[in-house]
């Protein structure tokens, strides 16, 4: 393969291109298509809730239907949107950032978005087959065995899929980062987005197989008759939410870390400073993260666990305040005296801020385990965690494709249009989510498909249901400016920002596949700006012009991913009709198949040559 | 073939399964993979010390476990660990005969294992009618001990298919890592195994 081959092609070659990449900037691509797809879908779910909830006792959808809705808003968002986009700006930013020319796994890397990609469509099949899921995103193990139908079993099988392949990301970024910084990158010197990344994927790392464990327990139960769950044979649903929140709580943090690096690459980028109190930053990130594992038990103050284990898990919450506000104060103080640009990315940053802020405050409130007995269950917490999801993750979604769309597709996305986005984002969330606190606090509960007239809760619903309009107009405007910048947006030069960090110092915009001709030197903290007071303006090379050694694309991870679809399909229904085996070993037979072609027959993909090289450089 | 020749040098350098970037990435990575395999177990043992005194009207563990042949295969499966170390060993001094003879006796001593542990489990469900449905101790427990078991099937294969896929052309840059990551990974399998010793039959007999 030659670098001229990957200039034009037909829609086929590009079809076959994107169902075999390794390169880590293309699979970003797939990343942010797929979950765009799923947050369209959890998009549309929220707004079946909030049509159901603009009027008492409304009956636009079912309670069972409802129940359903409010499941799948959960677990798409969450695990099918949010996390895909993250991992998809990390695919994207990370190795740019660090230097290097690709992960250190890329098979690795592709067989992790397909797996995901036909999780989550195994999850989704299941409103063509018969209902979709219906516990909630946790799916208690209590409601969850007495589910009839097969809902609960599409939770189970997608979630184990797409969750194994989130877990090779994160292995696969630690490594990447461990072994793979170019020459001169201490630690110290990674940029904050980076950092972020490393401590996420340790998140991943130790929390999602608590995750595998809960969901291989609730299947063996619904479909092999194990007794886990089943009281009557010494069983103990309590299990299962340990399990959840072991795994679910360092899982919010997995959807925020990233974006406390992301926020605070943009801020020092567009306040041309140095970010403030780096260390401190990093130590903060590393901080968050730990205590993360320490503290699920405050998911589950109303169990009886104990006065003891409650005050314990209160303590270890309130710490987490701590850290999350010394990066606030770090990301106000990189601000002062700056010199600041307000653009779109700008913009959803400094919406972050507060927002994030009063998600804190409330989450400290909800850590409290006395007054937790009265928030617990209700509207309270939904917009408690709204406001620290949204507020954070989706904001900063926001902010990082607005930052680096430039770099991952070579067109700078229409501003006019990013700041309608913003404003109708940024006013119909609030509208929709800061009326829940007092609708919570009158005593609603969250999950219930209906309520009464005339209990002080109808204007409150009235107005969240209009926030939630809102926030589609803005989303619906964004999808208008991909369009409208993939057509005729304004091309890009590869630092439109003026950039402080490697990944604004590639040759063209979007870099090309190797990254970096020869791997720079990194001389400090944001290297490029290092060069560019000095009058540089580009990175010096640690290595003379030679050959660069490329992985090899396949199309193994997409058939691999079919195969644990096919047999997620027989474990679902082989209780129904024995015909069902055959899905059940056909697919495991074509997914393990493809792991022994994998280790069997040799890759030791290719070399693109100097002379090729250099050739490229005229 | 430039790389053919880049990794099959004249002189194997010391540490041949480290001496490539893709060998210290399989290193680091396989190291990554089994901290989150400690994790799965430990969330199976966290699940088994909860569940292993519900035995519903089921069989319980004293009147289960005999100790004799769980030393056997506890004797086994360390064993194994220590021949995968003699395989290592040769791997470094570029010995690949005498690595596949380790390798083969590693392999057998796993087989032996599996062996032991399909006939105890047969044993409890013929004679004891102790099944994965009896009571959540049932449950708990063959999913803590078949989760173990099922690695090391999984190593096994992984064993075989690398000893034979080899066999023919000898050790180099390219399949060193590859050697050396199972060998990491079946160090872990019997750590795991120690842990369920202690915990489950130990525990399980006295009490």
């Amino acid at each position: 393969m030659s670098v001229a081959a990957t200039q034009k092609k037909g829609f086929g070659a590009m079809l076959w291109d994107y169902l075999t990449t390794v390169d880590h900037k293309k699979i970003a691509h797939l990343y942010l298509a797929g979950g765009g797809f799923f947050f369209i879908l959890g998009g549309l779910e929220a707004l079946v809730i909030r049509i159901q909830l603009i009027k008492p006792e409304n009956d636009f959808v079912s309670a069972g239907l409802y129940n359903e809705m409010i499941t799948m808003h959960g677990t798409t968002m969450i695990f099918l949107a949010a996390m895909p986009i993250l991992l998809g700006l990390m695919n994207a930013a990370m190795p740019l950032q660090i230097g290097a020319r690709d992960v250190a796994f890329p098979f690795l890397n592709s067989l992790g978005f397909w797996l995901f990609m036909f999780g989550g469509l195994l999850l989704n099949c299941s409103w063509f087959l018969g209902g979709a899921p219906d516990g909630g995103w946790t799916s208690y193990a209590s409601f969850a065995l007495t589910s009839p139908g097969h809902g609960i079993d599409f939770y189970v099988l997608g979630l184990q899929i797409a969750g194994a392949g989130t877990l090779m990301g994160g292995i696969n970024f630690l490594v990447t980062i461990v072994n793979m910084r170019a020459p001169g990158m201490t630690y110290m010197r990674m940029p904050l987005f980076s950092w972020a990344t490393f401590i996420t994927s340790v998140l991943i790392l130790f929390a999602f197989p608590a995750l595998t464990v809960a969901l291989f327990l609730l299947m063996f139960d619904r479909m092999f008759g194990s007794a886990f769950f089943d009281v009557a044979l010494g069983g103990n649903t309590v299990i299962w939410q340990h399990l959840f929140w072991i795994f679910g709580h360092p899982e919010v943090y997995i959807l925020i870390l990233p974006l406390f690096g992301l926020f605070s690459d943009v801020f020092a980028t567009f306040s041309k400073k140095r970010l403030f109190g780096y260390t401190a930053m990093v130590f903060a990130t590393m901080l968050i993260a730990f205590l993360g594992f320490m503290v699920w038990a405050h998911h589950m103050f109303t169990v009886g666990l104990g006065p003891v284990a409650n005050s314990i898990f209160a303590i270890a919450t309130m710490a987490i305040a701590v850290p999350t506000g010394i990066k606030i104060f770090n990301w106000l103080a990189t601000m002062w005296g700056g010199s600041i640009t307000i653009n779109s990315a700008m913009l959803w940053s400094l919406g972050f801020i507060p927002t994030f802020t009063i998600g804190g405050m409330t989450g400290v409130m909800l850590g409290s385990a006395v007054a937790d007995y009265q928030y617990h269950d209700t509207y309270f917490v939904v917009a408690h965690f709204h406001y620290v999801i949204v507020g954070g993750t989706i904001f900063g979604i926001f902010a990082g494709l607005h930052y680096w769309w430039p770099m991952m597709f070579g067109r700078i996305l229409n501003e006019t249009m990013g700041k309608i986005t913003f404003w109708f984002f940024l006013v119909g969330f609030h509208l929709t989510f800061f009326i829940q606190h007092f609708l919570g606090l009158m005593g609603m509960p969250r999950r219930y498909w209906v309520f009464l007239e005339d209990q002080g809760l109808d204007l409150g619903n009235l107005i969240s249901t209009i926030g939630a309009f809102l926030m589609a107009i803005a989303v619906i405007v964004f999808f208008i400016n991909i369009i409208y910048t993939a057509a005729k947006g304004e091309k890009s030069s590869p630092d439109p920002w003026d950039g402080r960090t490697l990944e604004w110092a590639v040759e063209t915009s979007p870099p090309p596949f190797y990254n970096f001709k020869q791997l720079p030197l990194i001389r400090g903290l944001d290297p490029l700006w290092i060069e560019k007071t000095e009058g540089k303006g580009k990175m010096t090379p640690a290595e003379p012009l030679g050959d660069i050694h490329m992985p090899n694309g396949s199309i193994l991870p997409f058939i691999m991913s079919i195969g644990f679809f096919i047999a997620g399909f027989g474990f679902i229904y082989h209780g129904d009709h024995a015909i069902w085996y055959l899905a059940l070993y056909g697919g495991m037979a074509l997914a393990l198949g493809c792991m022994a072609v994998r280790s069997l027959k040799d890759d030791h993909g290719f070399h693109i040559k100097k002379e090729e090289l250099e050739r490229e450089a005229d | 073939m430039s790389q053919d020749h880049s990794l099959n040098p004249e002189t194997m350098p010391n540490e041949p399964e480290k001496a490539t970037l893709e060998g210290k990435n399989k290193f680091l990575g396989l190291w990554f993979f089994l901290g989150g395999e400690t994790v799965l177990f430990a969330s199976l043992f966290g699940t088994y010390l909860a569940l292993r005194n519900s035995a519903a009207d089921g069989p319980t563990s004293e009147e289960l476990f005999g100790l004799g042949l769980v030393f056997l295969m506890t004797i086994l499966l360390l064993t194994s660990s220590l021949t995968s170390v003699y395989a290592m060993y040769h791997m470094k001094n570029n010995n690949f005969k005498k690595m596949q003879v380790w390798l083969g006796i590693t392999a057998l001593l796993g087989i032996a294992f599996l062996t032991c542990e399909i006939y105890e489990f047969t044993h409890y469900i013929t004679e004891y009618g102790f099944t994965f449905r009896s009571s959540a101790f049932g449950s708990a427990f063959y999913t803590l001990v078949g989760f173990h078991g099922g690695h090391v099937t999984f190593g096994l294969f992984w064993l075989i298919g690398l000893m034979i896929r080899n066999a023919k052309r000898g050790l180099n840059l390219y399949n060193a890592p590859k050697f050396n990551t199972f060998s990491l990974y079946w160090h872990f399998i019997d750590v795991v195994w120690v842990f369920i010793f202690t915990v489950v039959y130990l525990m399980g007999k006295v009490g």
